[in-house]
């Protein structure tokens, strides 16, 4: 790839952020930042507290203790609702997309805050709502175009192949514009094929869109190939942080990873 | 062979986007819009309209209600009749006590206060889920009409509790033959179906469903619980005030809580079940089968008696048309769960493709 990707300033910053649900620490003093433009990969072994780290970060979760700076903002509690507003998207593990809604429909619910028509205009349809409407639908189907799913715009999510669900997931993430991108295992459960494809999409968006991501990954080739930088986590605690380079030979990393002989 | 669209192509997103972009649907809808204004009135005799096609236009705008909220919003009602009484009864207060308003701006304000009663009442959805939440809507059908029958104000301190709908004028027309209460009810429907298809289809409608499929998600990409739950209570139970206050002023004649009772309610929930959850057509097919198919019973069981020369004694009857009735619903249930408006659709698909498969 020829492009240069220019990282930026810190744009968000995680600071001690520890998250218990009842006895059970699932997050523990963990601290660290993501760069603009950057690809950041938070890795670790399972109930490490990867996908923990996703919903403290977009407000699903709510930590006891640390706090967060999103672009320069400082919150310690924030409400799903406003992670949207600031320009936070995600996917999930297991595929939340809307089944009963068709692709295209699914994805103009990614843009639902930009939306401005209240519901008695919508109700009439006739002028700004259906104005707006074509506005955003055209906006969709560049994003549409752009991960190539044109063919499935009008067919029902459920009836989709996973691989194809987990591209429409993407695709209504995008659609809200997000500064920053949390995807959280986007390549679970696909073969190869699916893997590159979906590959090639994570590295256009960061490149074309500039858009900030950050993802859980356990295929590690996947994770060296395509991040800047690397967090690992262990029990709730950050063991590692650096370059895929740097964090490939942290003894602790090939510890975590592999067990050590007592 | 005539239905498809071959050869229709769109070349904008607004064509794209029309409730119906099949031209032979538009052609069909026009057609029946036609006949429901022009040609049924005309035709139609004196007990079809009074006693079936009013009834059945009504509850079909309740089914929408409900289905509005149920269908497309996923949350579980039992207070639709609750919702409804409380239009009949303040379109009737309105009317009464401020009778310069006039019969349209009565029934949006009627509405308007359901849609209040069903927000108050939609507050526990934030909370609780499911059976929990038909629970909960349960009690607002209970109290609602409890409400109605305390308080002497509701019925204007009638000692009966059975107050006479009063006459339905707009511009100095009353509207009292039964062809014209049919052709009010039908104009108000169509309205407000058309708004339920806008809504539907806009961002509203999305939002709506999107809290019913995954909440989580919805919640991710913006989209507020609260106020979207309560929206969809409110907008609900402003179609189902506005079916209630029809069903007193057009079909009934008379406004008592009687009349909403929950047995109501479970016969809207089953109309939406039968029709379709979460389809404004389902709604209309529901309502159909719920009004039309036992006097459809009653007409065979009729003609069968007079063709056969068996005499069958009415209660015999009755009670085996509620048979038939009951057998019917299982059935469709279990050939398709998803309702008639899903069947009509896959038979549409079906056509399409029609003699040719391949």
């Amino acid at each position: 790839m020829s492009q240069t990707r220019n990282v930026g300033d810190v744009i968000l910053n995680v600071e001690n952020v520890s998250l218990a649900f009842g006895g059970v620490k699932a997050i523990t003093e963990v601290s660290f930042d993501v760069r603009e433009h950057e690809i950041r990969a938070i890795i670790g072994p399972n109930g490490a507290g990867k996908s923990s780290m996703l919903n403290v970060i977009n407000g699903v979760y709510h930590p006891q203790q640390g706090s967060i700076t999103f672009k320069g903002l400082t919150r310690s509690d924030v409400d799903s609702h406003e992670a949207a507003k600031q320009g936070i998207a995600r996917t999930f593990q297991n595929i939340a997309l809307f089944k009963g809604m068709t692709v295209l429909d699914n994805i103009m619910t990614g843009r639902n805050l930009k939306m401005r028509c209240n519901f008695l205009q919508q109700a009439l349809w006739i002028g700004p709502a259906r104005r707006e409407e074509m506005e955003h639908r055209r906006q969709v189907e560049e994003v549409i175009d752009f991960l190539e799913i044109q063919h499935i715009r009008k067919t029902p999510v459920g009836r989709l192949p996973y691989g194809l669900q987990k591209r429409v997931e993407l695709a209504r993430a995008l659609a809200a514009e997000p500064e920053m991108l949390l995807l959280d295992e986007p390549m679970a459960g696909m073969n190869v094929e699916e893997k590159q494809d979906m590959c090639r999409f994570v590295l256009d968006v960061n490149d074309h869109f500039g858009t900030t991501i950050v993802l859980i990954e356990h295929d590690m080739g996947v994770v060296m190939d395509i991040s800047d930088r690397v967090v690992v986590l262990e029990y709730g605690r950050k063991i590692a942080d650096g370059t895929p380079d740097e964090v490939r030979g942290n003894q602790k990393v090939i510890d975590a990873y592999l067990g050590v002989a007592h | 062979m005539l239905y498809r669209e071959a050869g229709q192509f769109k070349t904008t997103y607004a064509e794209d986007q029309q409730i119906f972009p099949i031209r032979q649907d538009r052609i069909a809808m026009a057609l029946l819009l036609v006949v429901a204004f022009v040609v049924v009135p005309m035709i139609a005799n004196q007990y079809w309209l009074a006693a079936i096609l009013t009834p059945f236009l009504i509850l079909a705008l309740a089914a929408l209600g409900l289905n509005i909220l149920t269908g497309y919003a996923g949350q579980l009602s039992l207070g639709t009749a609750a919702f409804m009484a409380v239009g009949a009864f303040m379109t009737y207060n309105f009317v009464l006590r401020m009778p310069w308003l006039g019969i349209i701006p009565s029934l949006v304000l009627a509405g308007l206060c359901a849609a209040g009663v069903g927000i108050a009442f939609g507050l526990p959805s934030l909370r609780i889920k499911g059976f929990y939440l038909a629970v909960a809507t349960l009690a607002c059908q209970f109290f609602v009409l409890w409400v109605l029958q305390r308080v002497g104000w509701f019925s204007n301190h009638s000692t009966s509790g059975v107050i006479t709908a009063q006459k339905i004028v707009i511009l100095g027309y009353e509207f009292v033959s039964p062809a014209s209460k049919y052709l009010f009810t039908l104009a108000v429907v169509a309205v407000m179906a058309l708004a339920a298809k806008n809504l539907m289809r806009s961002q509203t409608g999305r939002a709506f469903m999107a809290v019913r499929d995954m909440d989580v998600a919805a919640s991710v990409i913006g989209i507020r619980m609260m106020g979207t739950k309560l929206l969809a209570f409110g907008i609900s139970s402003f179609y189902c005030g506005v079916a209630g206050a029809l069903y007193a002023f057009c079909y009934l004649g008379t406004v008592e809580p009687e009349a909403f009772s929950l047995d109501l309610s479970f016969r809207v929930l089953f109309m939406i079940i039968i029709g379709g959850v979460g389809s404004i057509l389902g709604s209309f097919l529901g309502a159909a089968f719920i009004t039309l198919l036992p006097i459809i019973l009653s007409v065979l069981s009729g003609a069968f008696s007079h063709v056969t020369g068996i005499e069958i004694s009415y209660a015999v009857l009755s009670n085996f048309e509620l048979i038939v009735f009951g057998g019917l619903i299982i059935f469709f249930l279990i050939v398709e769960p998803q309702g008639l408006a899903r069947l009509w659709q896959i038979t549409k698909e079906k056509l399409r493709l029609w003699p040719f498969p391949h």
